[in-house]
Formats: structure tokens, C-alpha cells, sequence
């Protein structure tokens, strides 16, 4: 039974080690989407259906909830206006976000190395957090006058939260058995956060970029409604003022529309840089790793 | 308690240390050299003692095994060894130097494989190589021989979820091999796995410990893997850890497993160990 020399090891009785992994083609791949696809597009579609029977029946005033016909057709016409103003609110939220994602892992990482920092830093992150973001909105105005930067600063305080909260747990969920294995191999701090730490924490992280994205629309709508002559939420606001309720109801579903595909961006990117993560966890649509 | 390793001739033990000391060991020394060790956690509530009165010496080369009823101190002991652990009393001397902080000249291995999971079998076997700045070349040519020698090719390029338990040990295992260690360290290393796998993974491990040379130190829970694989079996007792006896394996290096087993040498080990460690622990 015991081999001699340098004979390779017998092949293993728990092989087959290598789960196969199925690549199934292009018809294949389709059929898979439609099948996962249609249970929410059929809710999506029975929803527009409950809201065209609502107008369609004359239940409700046409200025109280218009047709989606007349919404859609107010899309249509308005695009241009609607379009610049989409693009605004886009860029505040991607701005906002993008700054939220910076602060918010840089702060995650020197509370997770100092626990001075983290105690020092951690009470204030909570208050910066209960304090509700729209009553604090008006005083960045004040501030920062009716230009982009009151919005970007409350999509940075709205989104920096689920950032900090998920990196700092995924720095902390790593195997002490690794950092330990690291010190033996002779690793300095720097080499272990880059090759062990990091790569270990971006499964929480993403999971919190994915709450932040979507937070961070919001942000960048709230600071519109508080002050601003750009941006869906200043359209919503004049739209309201007019009555011009399929204006309102265009606005809402192109700010839904923006948080869906930074939603959807940002899984693509989670898929595409931990393919490891992805191939692991299934067909759930979030994860708390 | 102070047990001499014995400087016998014609054992695969001693033909192993001429390599283990080429590898920049002192030749007289021994591997590892314990002094009066005393570890002491300190907790809130109470002080817990985990391990007291601890000498031992383990020559270049030998293949010690360490069991012992759980939460005895076993892991403790291998902690100090590598540095992550200081000792509250006494000092550990690893080829011939204190133990001060975490050593770099071993080889550890965890009852977990511990391995980075966005990476391919081959890679977190090459962190090793990474982490210590090893020359491209000749990590890429040891990761070959390695793969080879624990069987693991075709697997090289799987990540670890798709590996089963076996063969995620044997990476784990090529990983700690990686930088032709003098002195390997292994915490249950099998532990997790099921009988058939740990059976061949103790027969692969008993060829490896020969065609290496390294110096084994391992931490175990079956008696049956500990008088197979080693030279010496260091029992412990229950908490604080204390060793309770060092028992000598007369058995030829080269162990073929089913012939071992019946061997009375087997038997006369076995049996001491269950004794030492009283009826209850016997269910290994």
C-alpha cells in the first residue's frame, strides 16, 4: 500500500474531486433567463395592468392618477427636458456614491486596524447616521448654495453607512487561521491586507454597495426637493406645483428606472471581479455572504 | 520531565536529518526545545492554565505525534512552537534559537485547509512563495513537485470549493511544504475528514515525511494516525496540560498501513496510549 520512492500518489477515492460545471449554449442560456425572468416580469406587467384598469374604469380623477398611456406619452414628448434632468440627478448620485464608496472603505479600514479609531469613530458614524437626512438638508443649502454640492454631500451621508458597516465586517470576518499562516510565511501588514484581507472582505462590501447605490439616489433626490433648479427631484416638485400629475408619474419611474441599472451595474461588477463569490453562492439575488 | 531524543542508528529519522540540517539547520541541535513552558490565559473571571511543567526536545528529522483529551493545551503547544504564542514561563527554542515572535523557518497546517477561496488550488499554494519573495522559478518547479507528490494534478487549477476535503488538505499541505520547511507543524491536520480520505492521507503523509526529511510535529486526536505516523507519541493530560509520558515507536520508517496495524508494536503503542489516556478518550 505504501508507494515507493517518488511515485505520485495514487489517484484519490474522493475523486472525483472537480465538480463539473456545466456550460450550457446560447438556447440553453436564453431558456435559463426567460425562466428566471418571467415570475417578475409578469408582476412588473400585472401592476401596469392594476394601474391601467384603475384609470381605464375611472376610478380615481385623471389629476389624481393619470393613464399610463398619458404618462408614457408625456415621456415621449418630454424626453429632451426629462433626459437633462435625469442626467443631472445620475451624475449626482454616481458622484455621491463614488465618495461615499472611498470614505466610507478608507474609514472601514483604520477602524478595523485601530480599535482607538473604531471606538473614537464608531458613535460619531452612528449620530452622522440617525439623523435624518432630510431635516439636515436645507442647512447644506445654506451652506453650499443651490449648486450640486448640497446634493452630493446628502447622497454621500445617506450611502457612506452601508459602506463602512459591510467592509468593516468583511475586514473582520477574514480566518484568523489565514492571518496567522501569513505571519509564518513572514507576510508584513501590507502584503496580508492585499492578498488575504481585501479580496476577503469584498463579498460583505459589495452586498453593502449594492444597499449604498440605491441609497445614494435617494440622497441625490432629497437634496433637489430642499433646493435646486436642476435634477428629477426639482422636475417632481414643479410638476407638483402645477397638478401636472403625469409629469410626476414620468419623474418617479425614470428615478425607479436610475436605481434599478446602478443596482443591476453593480452586481454586474461584483459577477465580473469575484467570479469566485458569484459561481459559490447561487442564484440568490443579495447576499449577506 | 525531560525526554532525551535517542540519536538511533538506521532509521529513516536520522538519513532525514542530514537533509533537514542542509536546510540551514545547526546539526547538533535539536528541532525543537522546550524549558519549563507554562502558558497562563488570563481572562476576567478566572485565570485558566493551559499547559505546565512542559520539556521536551525533538531531534532533526523525527516524526513526534501529541495527543491528549481536548482543550489539553495540544494546539497551545504547536502555537509556541511557531512563534504566534509567548510563552507566561520558560522558553522554546526552535533549531537552536529562542522563540521570540512568529517563526518563519516551519510549516503549518490547520484542521481547516485555510485556503484563500478566489484562488486556483496552484495559487494559494504559491502564496507561500509570494509572501516570502521566492524566486519565480523555483517556487514554480517545487509546486510542480509537490502537486505531483500529493497527488493532486489535474486539481491544480480548481478553486477550493470545488475540491473536496481531501483534497483541499492536500493543498493546504503542499502549501506548508512549499519553502522546504526544517520543521512542519500540523494541528489535526485530518481531523475533518472522513476515515477512508485520512487513512490514505496518513499513508501519503508517512511517504512524504520520508522523502521530505522534515521534522513532524503532530497534533492529533486518533491514536491509531499517532502510532502510525510516528517516532515518538508525546501523551498529555487533561487541563492544565501536563505531559503524562513520551512513548518510543519501535516500528521500521517505511509503514505499510494493514501490516502495521497488526504489528504487536502497534498494539503495545496503541494500548499504552489508551491506558494513559483512560477508558473514556479510547473511542478514537
Amino acid at each position: 500500500m505504501v508507494s515507493q520512492g517518488t511515485k505520485p500518489a495514487a489517484p484519490a477515492p474522493d475523486a472525483p474531486a472537480v465538480v463539473e460545471r456545466d456550460r450550457p449554449g446560447a438556447g440553453e442560456r436564453v431558456r435559463d433567463a426567460l425562466e428566471s425572468a418571467w415570475r417578475p416580469l409578469a408582476l412588473l406587467v400585472a401592476c401596469f395592468a392594476a394601474w391601467w384598469a384603475v384609470t381605464a374604469a375611472d376610478l380615481v380623477e385623471d389629476y389624481l392618477v393619470p393613464s399610463p398611456g398619458a404618462t408614457f406619452s408625456l415621456l415621449g414628448d418630454k424626453w429632451g427636458y426629462i433626459w437633462h434632468h435625469t442626467w443631472i440627478t445620475t451624475y449626482e448620485t454616481l458622484l455621491g456614491f463614488a465618495i461615499a464608496v472611498a470614505v466610507g472603505v478608507f474609514a472601514a479600514v483604520i477602524m478595523v486596524y485601530s480599535l482607538t479609531v473604531e471606538r473614537t469613530l464608531y458613535p460619531i458614524l452612528l449620530f452622522a447616521q440617525v439623523i435624518p437626512k432630510i431635516a439636515i438638508a436645507p442647512l447644506f443649502v445654506v451652506w453650499l448654495g443651490f449648486g450640486i454640492g448640497p446634493k452630493i454631500v446628502v447622497a454621500v451621508l445617506i450611502a457612506f453607512f452601508p459602506v463602512v458597516i459591510s467592509m468593516v465586517a468583511g475586514l473582520k470576518a477574514v480566518d484568523p487561521e489565514m492571518i496567522e499562516l501569513s505571519a509564518t510565511m513572514g507576510a508584513g501588514p501590507w502584503a496580508t491586507f492585499v492578498k488575504i484581507r481585501l479580496p476577503a472582505s469584498l463579498p460583505h462590501l459589495f452586498s453593502g454597495l449594492k444597499v449604498a447605490v440605491t441609497l445614494a439616489v435617494t440622497g441625490a433626490v432629497v437634496g433637489e426637493f430642499v433646493g435646486a433648479n436642476e435634477g428629477l427631484g426639482y422636475v417632481i416638485l414643479q410638476a407638483n406645483g402645477n397638478l401636472d400629475t403625469p409629469m410626476l408619474f414620468a419623474g418617479l419611474l425614470v428615478m425607479s428606472a436610475i436605481g434599478v441599472v446602478l443596482f443591476v451595474l453593480v452586481e454586474a461588477a461584483e459577477k465580473l471581479l469575484l467570479p469566485w463569490h458569484a459561481s459559490r453562492r447561487g442564484g440568490a439575488v443579495t447576499t449577506t455572504y | 520531565m525531560r525526554i532525551m531524543s535517542k540519536p538511533e542508528s538506521g532509521t529513516a529519522a536520522d538519513t532525514a536529518t542530514d537533509t533537514a540540517a542542509d536546510t540551514g539547520g545547526a546539526r547538533n541541535e535539536p528541532a525543537v526545545r522546550m524549558d519549563d513552558v507554562a502558558v497562563r490565559f488570563r481572562s476576567r473571571k478566572r485565570d485558566v492554565t493551559a499547559l505546565r511543567d512542559v520539556a521536551m526536545d525533538v531531534a532533526m528529522g523525527e516524526f513526534v505525534a501529541i495527543v491528549g483529551p481536548s482543550g489539553c493545551g495540544k494546539s497551545t503547544l504547536l502555537k509556541l512552537v511557531a512563534g504566534l504564542l509567548k510563552p507566561s514561563s520558560g522558553t522554546v527554542r526552535l533549531r537552536g534559537e529562542r522563540v521570540g515572535g512568529p517563526r518563519h523557518d516551519i510549516g503549518y497546517v490547520f484542521q481547516r485547509a485555510a485556503l484563500l477561496e478566489w484562488r486556483s488550488a496552484r495559487k494559494n499554494i504559491l502564496l507561500q512563495a509570494e509572501m516570502r519573495r521566492m524566486p519565480a522559478e523555483q517556487a514554480r518547479r517545487r509546486t510542480a513537485e509537490l502537486i505531483e507528490m500529493t497527488g493532486l494534478r489535474g486539481f491544480e487549477d480548481a478553486l477550493p470549493h470545488e475540491l473536496s476535503g481531501g483534497m483541499q488538505q492536500r493543498v493546504a499541505l503542499c502549501r506548508a511544504l512549499l519553502h522546504e520547511p526544517p520543521v512542519l507543524l500540523m494541528d489535526e491536520p485530518f481531523g475533518a475528514l472522513d476515515a477512508l480520505t485520512r487513512e490514505q492521507l496518513n499513508v501519503e503523509m508517512n511517504r512524504i515525511w520520508r522523502e521530505t526529511g522534515t521534522t513532524v510535529l503532530l497534533v492529533t486526536h486518533s491514536i491509531a494516525e499517532a502510532a502510525y505516523l510516528a517516532n515518538r507519541v508525546v501523551v498529555m493530560t487533561d487541563r492544565p496540560g501536563t505531559i503524562a509520558e513520551v512513548i518510543d515507536v519501535d516500528l521500521p520508517p517505511e509503514r505499510d498501513y494493514a501490516a502495521t496495524m497488526a504489528r504487536p508494536e502497534f498494539a503495545r503503542v496503541t494500548n499504552r496510549i489508551r491506558t494513559l489516556l483512560g477508558a473514556g478518550a479510547a473511542a478514537d
